[in-house]
C-alpha cells in the first residue's frame, strides 16, 4: 500500500508543482492520474521514487518511509517500484534482452551487470516476461529497431522484471497511435491483475483512463480536485479539472471496454465533418 | 546466436561465443601494440632526466616567476603582427578556399572526374600539413618574416575552409535547388540563388572559427622565424630568459581567450 | 492580379532592392570603414624584401620540382626511423589520452558531476586547450629532456583537452529519459554510467578517438621541431639543408597517412553506429 501524505514540491525556479497532495493507493489498485499539462502529474510520480526530491510531505510504501531513506536505502526501495516512461526511455543502442535485464540492476552488483552475467533465474524470468508481453524471439534486436508499441512492451517487461509491488506509469500512450495505446493499456491492466500490482498511471487521454482504471484522480495546479470511480467523471468534474469545454464527446460509459477493432480515430476527437465552406473562405 | 537452448532451458549471452572471442582477441592485439610502442619510447628515453623532472619543473617555475612585466612594452608590435598574420592569412584563405569548395563539392563541381579529385587532393594536402610546417617551408623559401607567417596560415586554412564548406554544400536542401532549376535558371544562377544563401551561415561560422584557430597558431609561428610574438618567445627561450618567457605565455593566454570570446560573440550574432 | 498593374505599384516594384545585411546604416558604414582602415594599416605594416623574394622564387620552383620528384631513398634510414617514432608516439599518446579523458569528461559533464569537480575538470580542459602543442612541448622538453617521452606527454596533454571537452558536451546532450530509467530501477552510480551513459556516447567516443589519433599523428610531425621526437626533427633538418626533395617525400608520406586515416576512420565510424 502506498500512502502519500501532504506531498509538496517547489522547484528552484519557484514553481510550486505540488501543493500538499495526500493519497492512498491500496494493493492491487489501478489508479489513473489525469489533469492538464503542468498540473504536476509527472512531478507527483517522480516524487514517489524520488527521481525528483519532494520539498515537504511523506511517501510510504508498505509502511516504509521513502522520503527519509539514505542513498543506499533509496536504491533498495526503488527496486520495488517499476517505472514506465512516455518516450519509453529504453537504452536505444542495447538489445532488447539487455534492456529488460537492466530491470535487475538494483539487485545485481556492478561487475555482474558490466559483464552482462545476470543470474540464470533473472534471465529465465526475462524470457518468460518477453513472451508474456508478446515479444518472444526479439531478444537480440536492438531497441532502436523496434516500433513504438514494441518499445513500450520492452519498457513494461523491464519494469516488471524488478519484481515491483507498485508501478509508476508516466504517460504510457502519449507517443503511441490510438490502437496501440489501447493494447498497451490493456496489457498493463492484465499484468497488474495477474500480479496484484498497484499502479499509478499518468494519462492525458481521459477516455482511456476511464476505460482501464478503477479509480481516477484529477490534478489541477498541484492539487487534487477529483478522486473517485471512473464513472463519476461528469462534464462538471472535467470542467473543474481542465476548464470550460464541451465534454459531451469525451465521456464514455465506463463499462465499455476498448476492443481490438476500435475505430482509428481517438475518441476525444470531435467527429464533426469538416466545414469546407469555412475553409474555402479562409483561403 | 546469443540465445541458445542448453538442457531444455534458454540461455542468454550478450554475444555469441565466436564474436566474444574475436573481441577479446582484438583487445589483446591492441594491448600488444600499445605495450610494444611504449617499449620503443622507453628505450629512447633517458630515464635519469625523467626522474629528475620534478626538480627541473620546480627550477623552471622558480626562474619564471615573478614575470618581468616591463618586457610588456616590447610586445605590442609583435602582438599587432600576430593579429595581422591571423587575419590576413584567413582572408587569403577565404579568397582561395571558397572557389576550391565549389570545385570540390559533388553538386557544384564542373567535372567529377577531372576537377573534383584535384580539388580534393589540394584540400587534403593543405589540411594534413600543420601551419608550423608550412611556415618552416615558407621561411626556407622566401625568408623569415611576417609574410611567411601570413602565407603559412593561408596555406593551412585553405584546406580547412574548403573542406568544411564543401561538406556544407553537399548537405544542402535539394528541393530549393530543384525549385530554382524549375524556373529555367542557368547553372550559375542556381548556385547563386539556391545554394549560396543556404551555406552562407555555415560559411560565416567556418571563417570566424578558423580565424580564432589562426590566432592561436600565429602565436607560435615565430618559433620557426615566421613573425609574430613567437619570435620573441624563441629569443627569450634561447637566452634562457624565462621571466620574459612567462610574460609572453600570459600574453598568449590573454590573446587566445580574447579571440575565443570575440569569435563566440560574432558567431552568436550571425546565427 | 489587378493590383500589380497599377502605375504606383509598378513604381514601387521597380524600386525594390534587397535589404542590407546590417539594417543600421551607421553601423554598416562604420564596420566597412573600420575594415578598410584595418586592411590599410595591416598591409602597410608588412615589410617585404623583394630581392629575397625573387631569390625565393627559384627555391620555390625547386620545392615544387622536389614535390613532383620526391626523394624517398636519399635519407631512408632517418625517414623510416622518424616515422616509426611518430607512429609509436601517436599510439601511446592517444591511448593514454583516452584513458585520462574519459574520467575528466565525466567530471566535466554538468549533468553528472557535482559542482566542485565540474569546475576543476573544466579548468583542466581550458588549460590544455589554450596553449599550442608546441609551447607545451617546449616546457616538457625542458623538464623531461629531449626525446619521444616529452612528445608523448605533450600529445597526451592536448588530447585530454580535446577529447574531454567534446565528450563532456556529448554527455551533457544525452537523453535524460534513459538515465532516469536506470535510476528508477535502483541501479548504482556505476551501473548508471554503464547502462545509461555509455551506450549513448560510445559511437561518439570512438569517432573522436579516431579523429584525435589522426590529429596526434599530424602534431607529432610538428613537436619534433623543438626536440620532442618524431618525424619533425628530420623534416626540420631537411629544410635547414635546403633538401627540398627529401622534405617533399616526408610531406607526401604525412599526407598519405592522413588520407588513409580519414578513409579508415569514416569506415569504422559507419561500422560502430
Amino acid at each position: 500500500m502506498l500512502v502519500i501524505d501532504g506531498l509538496a514540491k517547489q522547484y528552484p525556479t519557484g514553481d510550486r508543482a505540488l501543493k500538499g497532495v495526500s493519497l492512498t493507493v491500496p494493493k492491487g489498485q489501478i489508479m489513473a492520474l489525469i489533469g492538464p499539462s503542468g498540473a504536476g502529474k509527472s512531478t507527483l510520480i517522480r516524487c514517489v521514487n524520488r527521481l525528483v526530491e519532494p520539498t515537504a510531505g511523506r511517501v510510504s510504501l508498505d509502511g516504509q518511509d521513502l522520503t527519509r531513506l539514505s542513498r543506499r536505502g533509496l536504491r533498495r526501495a526503488r527496486r520495488r517500484m517499476g517505472m514506465i516512461f512516455q518516450e519509453f526511455a529504453l537504452i536505444e543502442r542495447l538489445t532488447v534482452m539487455e534492456n529488460v535485464l537492466s530491470g535487475r540492476l538494483g539487485y545485481v552488483g556492478f561487475w555482474r551487470s558490466w559483464l552482462r552475467r545476470f543470474p540464470a533465474a533473472d534471465v529465465a524470468a526475462a524470457f518468460s516476461l518477453l513472451e508474456r508481453v508478446g515479444l518472444a524471439g526479439f531478444e537480440d534486436k536492438r531497441a532502436d529497431a523496434l516500433s513504438g508499441g514494441q518499445r513500450q512492451r520492452v519498457g513494461i517487461a523491464r519494469a516488471l522484471l524488478q519484481n515491483p509491488s507498485l508501478l509508476l506509469v508516466d504517460e504510457p500512450t502519449a507517443s503511441l497511435d490510438p490502437k496501440t495505446s489501447r493494447q498497451i493499456m490493456r496489457l498493463l491492466r492484465e499484468l497488474c491483475r495477474e500480479r496484484g500490482l498497484a499502479a499509478i498511471i499518468n494519462i492525458h487521454d481521459v477516455a482511456l483512463a476511464q476505460m482501464f482504471a478503477e479509480r481516477i484522480v484529477g490534478l489541477k495546479l498541484g492539487e487534487i480536485v477529483y478522486d473517485g470511480p471512473a464513472d463519476g467523471l461528469t462534464a462538471d468534474v472535467l470542467t473543474t479539472i481542465y476548464g470550460e469545454e464541451d465534454w459531451s464527446q469525451t465521456i464514455r460509459p465506463a463499462d465499455e471496454d476498448g476492443d481490438e477493432d476500435a475505430p482509428a480515430i481517438p475518441p476525444h476527437e470531435p467527429a464533426v465533418p469538416i466545414d469546407r465552406e469555412r475553409l474555402a473562405g479562409l483561403t | 546466436m546469443p540465445v541458445a537452448t542448453v538442457a531444455g532451458t534458454k540461455v542468454w549471452q550478450r554475444r555469441a561465443r565466436g564474436t566474444q572471442f574475436a573481441i577479446w582477441l582484438g583487445w589483446l592485439a591492441a594491448t600488444l601494440v600499445v605495450v610494444l610502442s611504449w617499449n620503443v619510447i622507453s628505450e629512447r628515453t633517458m630515464w635519469m632526466f625523467v626522474e629528475d623532472a620534478h626538480v627541473q619543473a620546480a627550477d623552471l617555475l622558480g626562474r619564471m616567476v615573478p614575470p618581468r612585466w616591463s618586457y610588456m612594452d616590447r610586445l605590442w608590435q609583435p602582438l599587432w603582427d600576430t593579429l595581422n598574420i591571423a587575419t590576413l592569412g584567413t582572408l587569403i584563405a577565404i579568397v582561395f578556399g571558397v572557389p576550391l569548395a565549389f570545385l570540390a563539392a559533388r553538386n557544384t563541381t564542373p567535372s567529377r572526374l577531372l576537377v573534383r579529385p584535384v580539388a580534393l587532393f589540394v584540400i587534403v594536402a593543405s589540411r594534413s600539413i600543420n601551419s608550423l610546417i608550412w611556415a618552416l617551408l615558407l621561411v626556407s623559401i622566401i625568408g623569415p618574416g611576417v609574410l611567411a607567417g601570413i602565407l603559412a596560415i593561408a596555406f593551412r586554412s585553405v584546406g580547412f575552409i574548403g573542406k568544411l564548406l564543401y561538406e556544407a554544400l553537399e548537405e544542402i536542401d535539394d528541393s530549393a535547388v530543384e525549385a530554382i532549376q524549375a524556373t529555367g535558371a542557368s547553372r550559375p544562377q542556381v548556385i547563386g540563388y539556391a545554394m549560396v544563401p543556404q551555406v552562407m551561415p555555415a560559411f560565416a561560422g567556418i571563417s570566424v572559427f578558423r580565424w580564432d584557430i589562426n590566432i592561436r597558431e600565429s602565436t607560435v609561428l615565430g618559433l620557426v622565424g615566421a613573425g609574430g610574438i613567437g619570435l620573441q618567445l624563441e629569443a627569450s627561450i634561447s637566452q634562457l630568459a624565462w621571466r620574459e618567457a612567462s610574460v609572453i605565455f600570459l600574453v598568449i593566454l590573454v590573446a587566445v581567450l580574447a579571440s575565443e570570446w570575440l569569435s563566440a560573440r560574432i558567431r552568436h550574432a550571425i546565427i | 492580379m489587378s493590383t500589380v498593374s497599377t502605375p504606383a505599384a509598378m513604381e514601387r516594384a521597380r524600386r525594390w532592392r534587397p535589404p542590407p545585411l546590417i539594417a543600421n546604416p551607421l553601423l554598416r558604414w562604420g564596420i566597412l570603414l573600420a575594415g578598410a582602415a584595418y586592411l590599410y594599416l595591416a598591409l602597410n605594416g608588412i615589410p617585404v624584401n623583394w630581392a629575397r623574394l625573387s631569390e625565393g622564387l627559384e627555391r620555390g620552383g625547386r620545392f615544387v620540382a622536389g614535390f613532383l620528384n620526391p626523394n624517398f631513398t636519399g635519407r631512408l634510414d632517418e625517414l623510416v626511423d622518424g616515422f616509426a617514432e611518430s607512429v609509436v608516439m601517436t599510439v601511446v599518446a592517444t591511448v593514454l589520452g583516452i584513458l585520462v579523458s574519459v574520467p575528466v569528461a565525466l567530471g566535466a559533464a554538468r549533468n553528472l558531476a557535482p559542482r566542485p569537480v565540474y569546475y576543476v575538470c573544466r579548468g583542466l580542459i581550458a588549460l590544455s586547450r589554450t596553449f599550442q602543442e608546441i609551447i607545451i612541448a617546449i616546457l616538457f622538453v625542458a623538464m623531461f629532456g629531449f626525446g619521444p617521452f616529452a612528445g608523448v606527454l605533450t600529445l597526451t596533454f592536448s588530447t585530454i583537452g580535446f577529447l574531454s571537452k567534446l565528450l563532456a558536451e556529448d554527455i551533457e546532450d544525452i537523453d535524460r529519459g534513459q538515465m532516469e530509467a536506470i535510476r528508477a530501477t535502483g541501479g548504482s552510480w556505476l551501473q548508471l554510467l554503464n547502462y545509461g551513459v555509455q551506450p549513448q556516447v560510445m559511437p561518439r567516443l570512438i569517432g573522436l578517438s579516431l579523429y584525435r589519433l589522426d590529429i596526434n599523428f599530424r602534431e607529432s610531425a610538428v613537436i619534433g621541431i623543438v626536440g620532442a621526437g618524431g618525424i619533425g626533427a628530420t623534416l626540420n633538418t631537411a629544410f635547414d639543408r635546403y633538401e627540398y626533395d627529401v622534405a617533399a617525400a616526408i610531406l607526401l608520406v604525412i599526407i598519405l597517412v592522413v588520407m588513409a586515416a580519414e578513409y579508415s576512420s569514416s569506415a569504422i565510424r559507419r561500422w560502430v553506429q
